[in-house]
C-alpha cells in the first residue's frame, strides 16, 4: 500500500519536499549538538531536562487520543468512528515516533541507547516507559496496517487484530500513566509528587489528542476526497469537551491542596509559574495566557450551539491545544525544576538550535503522519468509503 | 532453484539467530557474577560508610572552598563557569541547605556556610531511577557510578532531591588544566552524569577520602554501622541534622550544628 504514498498532487510534493527540506537543514544542527554535547540547549545543572523531554510528555498524550476513537468504537460498538478509527492509529504512529525521536535528541550519549535493553532495570519508570511506547508503536503498525489492508480488499478484518486492538486500548492508558510516573514518583520534585499527576496526564491528553487529531482531519478533509462522518466529529468533539473539563478540573484540585494547606512546597513552584518569585516572572504571561485560553476553549465547546458549529469548532480546538501545550509542554517541566532542591529559581528558557532541533523532530512526524494519512485517504478513495458527494469532490 | 533459495535462506537466518544467541550470551556473562571488582591489600571496608561535617569549624565558604579544590584535582572535575558547572562539593547557606526556614535564626548560622556534596543515600533515588544501573550501590553504602555505561538520560539528576549531580553538558578536558591531572583517576567525556563518589577511588588505596584529608579534622570519614567509629563517636556527643530527612532517602552525610 505504502506505494500511494509515491503518487500525489503537485502540493503534495512540494509539502512532503519541505519536511525533507527542514529535517535535512535542522539535523545540521544535530550534527553540531552531537559534535559539542548538550551545551547547545537552554538547559543546566538545575534545570536539566528542558525543551525536548517536555515535547516527549506533550506528545505521549497525542499518542494516546486514538483511544477515545478506537476505544468508543471497539468498546461500545460505535460505528459512526468507523472511518476514523485508522487515522486515530496512525496518528499514534506519528506520535510515538516524535516521542522517540524527543528522547534520542535528548540524551547524552545517543549510541549508548541500547544499555537501557541490554540491562534492563525494572526498577527504573523509563524502562517500563521504554517498554509501553515501544509496544504501543509496533501494538498500531501492525493492526492498522492489516486493518486497512483487508479494507482495501474488502475482506473482513482478521479476527486476532480485533484482539490486539483490544489490548492497544488498555495500553494508550499505561503509556500517558507510566509517562507520568517518570515524573510523580521522584521525592525531591514538589509539582510533580502528587498522586494525580497520571490523572492529570491522561485527562489533558485526551482533549489535547484528539484536539490535534481532529485539526488533521479536517485538514485533511480539504486536501482530499475523504469526508468524515458528521456525528461522528461531533461526538468526538464531545468527547474532547467532557476531557478538558475533567482536565481542568483536576488542576483546580492541586490549586485548592496547595494553598488551603499552605505548604510550601506545595504552593512554591504554582506561586512561581503564576505570579514569579524571587523576581523571576519568565512564565507568568505564558501561565496566565494558558489559564484564560483554557476558560475560552470550554466557553466555546461547551455549548452545544458553539461546539456543533463546524466553522468555529477549529478555532475553539486550537485555543484548547495551545492551552494545554503550554501547561504542558512548557509549565510542567519548567514549574517541576523551580524552585531547585536550594529553595532558588533557575530560569530556563530553550535556544535557537534548541527550537531547531525540535522542529526536526517535529517535521517527521509530520512526515509519517502525511504519508500514513496519504495512504488511508488512498485507500478509502479507492474502495468509494467516506467521501465527499462527487459533486463537491473537485 | 526455488529449493536451493529456500534452503540458503533457511542457513542464513539460522546463522544470524546464532550469532545473535551467542553474543547475547557474551554481554550476559561480562555482565554477570564474574565482575567483582577486587579490593587491594590497604583497601579500607565499612558496612555502611557515612560522613560526620562539623560546621562549626568548616563553616565558610573559604575553608569550603579548600575541600573542593582538593576534591576536584583528585577526580579532573573541570571548572565550567555559568550555569552548565560540574560540582562535586561545594559551599551553600542554611536556608538553602536545610528545609527547615527559621526568620529569627542567630547571626553565627544564619552567615555560616555549609559542604554540600552526594548524600550516598540508604534509599537513594537517583539508584532507583536509573535504566541502565549505570548508578548503583555499593555493598558497603556508597552510591557509585560507571561512566562507561551512563547514556546522559539526567533522570537521576531529576531524581536527585539534593541537586547533587552534574551533567557534563560540554567536552570537559576543555576546562581541566591537562597539565595537572591526576593520572590514577579518568577524566569523563561529555554527556555522561557524574557526582561525589565518597573516594571509592582513594578508599580502595587505604586512603581517607581528599575532602576529609584536608578539612584538618573538620570531615569526618568512617563506618556508620560500627559503634566504635569515630563517626558514630562524633555523632553521640554532638547534635546533628541531615539534609531533608522527610523524604526518606536516608542521607549517609551528617552535619555538626
Amino acid at each position: 500500500m505504502l506505494e500511494k504514498a509515491l503518487k500525489g498532487s503537485p502540493k503534495y510534493y512540494i509539502w512532503v519536499g519541505f519536511l525533507l527540506l527542514v529535517i535535512l537543514g535542522a539535523s545540521g544542527i544535530y550534527l553540531m549538538q552531537l559534535m559539542q554535547g548538550l551545551t547547545i540547549t537552554g538547559m543546566s545543572r538545575d534545570v536539566s531536562w528542558g525543551f525536548y523531554i517536555a515535547q516527549f510528555t506533550y506528545l505521549v498524550g497525542l499518542a494516546a487520543s486514538g483511544v477515545m476513537i478506537v476505544l468508543p468504537y471497539y468498546f461500545h460498538n460505535y460505528k459512526k468512528f468507523k472511518d476514523l478509527v485508522i487515522f486515530g492509529e496512525f496518528m499514534a504512529i506519528g506520535a510515538v515516533v516524535m516521542c522517540l525521536g524527543f528522547i534520542v535528541v535528548d540524551i547524552g550519549q545517543p549510541q549508548r541507547m541500547l544499555n537501557v535493553m541490554l540491562y534492563p532495570t525494572p526498577n527504573s519508570i523509563l524502562f517500563w516507559d521504554m517498554v509501553v511506547l515501544n509496544g504501543y508503536l509496533l501494538l498500531n503498525v501492525v493492526v492498522g496496517w492489516t486493518c486497512l489492508e483487508a479494507d482495501r480488499q474488502g475482506l473482513p478484518h482478521p479476527k486476532w487484530s480485533k484482539t490486539l486492538a483490544y489490548v492497544s486500548i488498555v495500553w494508550a492508558f499505561s503509556i500517558h500513566t507510566v509517562t507520568a510516573f517518570l515524573y510523580q514518583g521522584l521525592p525531591g520534585r514538589h509539582y510533580w509528587l502528587t498522586a494525580i499527576l497520571a490523572a492529570r496526564f491522561l485527562a489533558s491528553a485526551f482533549c489535547s489528542g484528539p484536539a490535534i487529531l481532529l485539526l488533521v482531519i479536517m485538514l485533511t478533509q480539504k486536501v482530499t476526497t475523504f469526508k468524515a462522518n458528521v456525528e461522528g466529529v461531533a461526538t468526538l468533539a464531545k468527547i474532547i469537551t467532557y476531557a478538558m473539563v475533567v482536565n481542568v478540573f483536576f488542576f483546580l484540585l492541586e490549586v485548592f491542596t496547595a494553598f488551603y494547606s499552605g505548604i510550601p512546597g506545595h504552593t512554591h513552584s504554582i506561586v512561581y509559574l503564576f505570579k514569579g518569585v524571587h523576581g523571576h516572572h519568565e512564565l507568568v504571561p505564558f501561565m496566565w495566557t494558558a489559564a484564560v485560553l483554557a476558560i475560552t476553549s470550554l466557553a466555546l465547546l461547551i455549548p452545544p450551539r458553539l461546539r456543533d458549529n463546524i466553522k468555529l469548532l477549529p478555532w475553539s480546538l486550537a485555543i484548547l491545544v495551545i492551552a494545554t501545550w503550554i501547561d504542558k509542554g512548557l509549565g510542567l517541566l519548567i514549574g517541576g525544576f523551580n524552585p531547585t532542591p536550594f529553595e532558588t529559581i533557575a530560569p530556563y528558557w530553550p535556544t535557537g538550535k534548541e527550537l531547531i532541533i525540535s522542529a526536526m523532530i517535529y517535521a517527521i512526524g509530520a512526515l509519517v503522519v502525511t504519508i500514513l494519512f496519504k495512504v488511508a485517504t488512498e485507500v478509502k478513495q479507492e474502495t468509494g468509503a467516506s467521501q465527499k458527494p462527487i459533486a463537491q469532490a473537485d | 532453484m526455488n529449493h536451493t533459495r529456500r534452503n540458503f535462506l533457511k542457513f542464513a537466518g539460522l546463522t544470524a539467530a546464532g550469532l545473535c544467541v551467542a553474543s547475547a550470551g557474551g554481554a550476559l556473562a561480562v555482565s554477570g557474577a564474574g565482575s567483582k571488582i577486587k579490593d587491594g591489600d590497604k583497601a579500607l571496608n565499612a558496612k555502611r560508610w557515612g560522613m560526620v561535617i562539623d560546621t562549626k569549624k568548616v563553616g565558610t565558604k573559604e575553608s569550603i572552598d579548600v575541600l573542593a579544590k582538593a576534591c576536584h584535582a583528585a577526580h579532573n572535575v573541570p571548572d565550567i563557569p555559568g550555569k552548565q558547572n560540574v560540582k562535586w562539593i561545594w559551599a551553600d547557606s542554611f536556608e538553602h541547605a536545610f528545609d527547615q526556614p527559621n526568620n529569627y535564626m542567630d547571626e553565627g548560622l544564619e552567615k555560616r556556610e555549609f559542604a554540600l556534596l552526594c548524600n550516598h543515600c540508604t534509599n537513594a533515588p537517583c539508584v532507583r531511577v536509573c535504566p541502565t544501573q549505570a548508578t548503583y550501590k555499593r555493598a558497603d553504602g556508597i552510591v557509585a557510578m560507571d561512566y562507561h555505561r551512563c547514556i546522559g538520560c539526567r533522570y537521576c539528576m531529576a531524581g536527585c532531591p539534593f541537586g547533587a549531580r552534574s551533567f557534563n553538558f560540554m567536552e570537559p578536558r576543555l576546562h581541566l588544566d591537562l597539565a595537572k591531572l591526576n593520572k590514577e583517576f579518568p577524566t569523563r567525556m561529555r554527556g555522561v552524569v557524574e557526582k561525589c563518589n565518597f573516594c571509592v577511588d582513594r578508599l580502595a588505596h587505604g586512603k581517607q577520602p581528599a575532602c576529609a584529608e584536608a578539612s584538618n579534622g573538620a570531615v569526618v570519614f568512617g563506618d556508620l554501622a560500627d559503634p566504635a567509629s569515630e563517626v558514630r563517636k562524633l555523632l553521640r556527643e554532638h547534635y546533628t541534622i541531615r539534609r531533608k530527612p522527610a523524604l526518606g532517602t536516608e542521607p549517609g552525610v551528617y552535619y555538626i550544628i
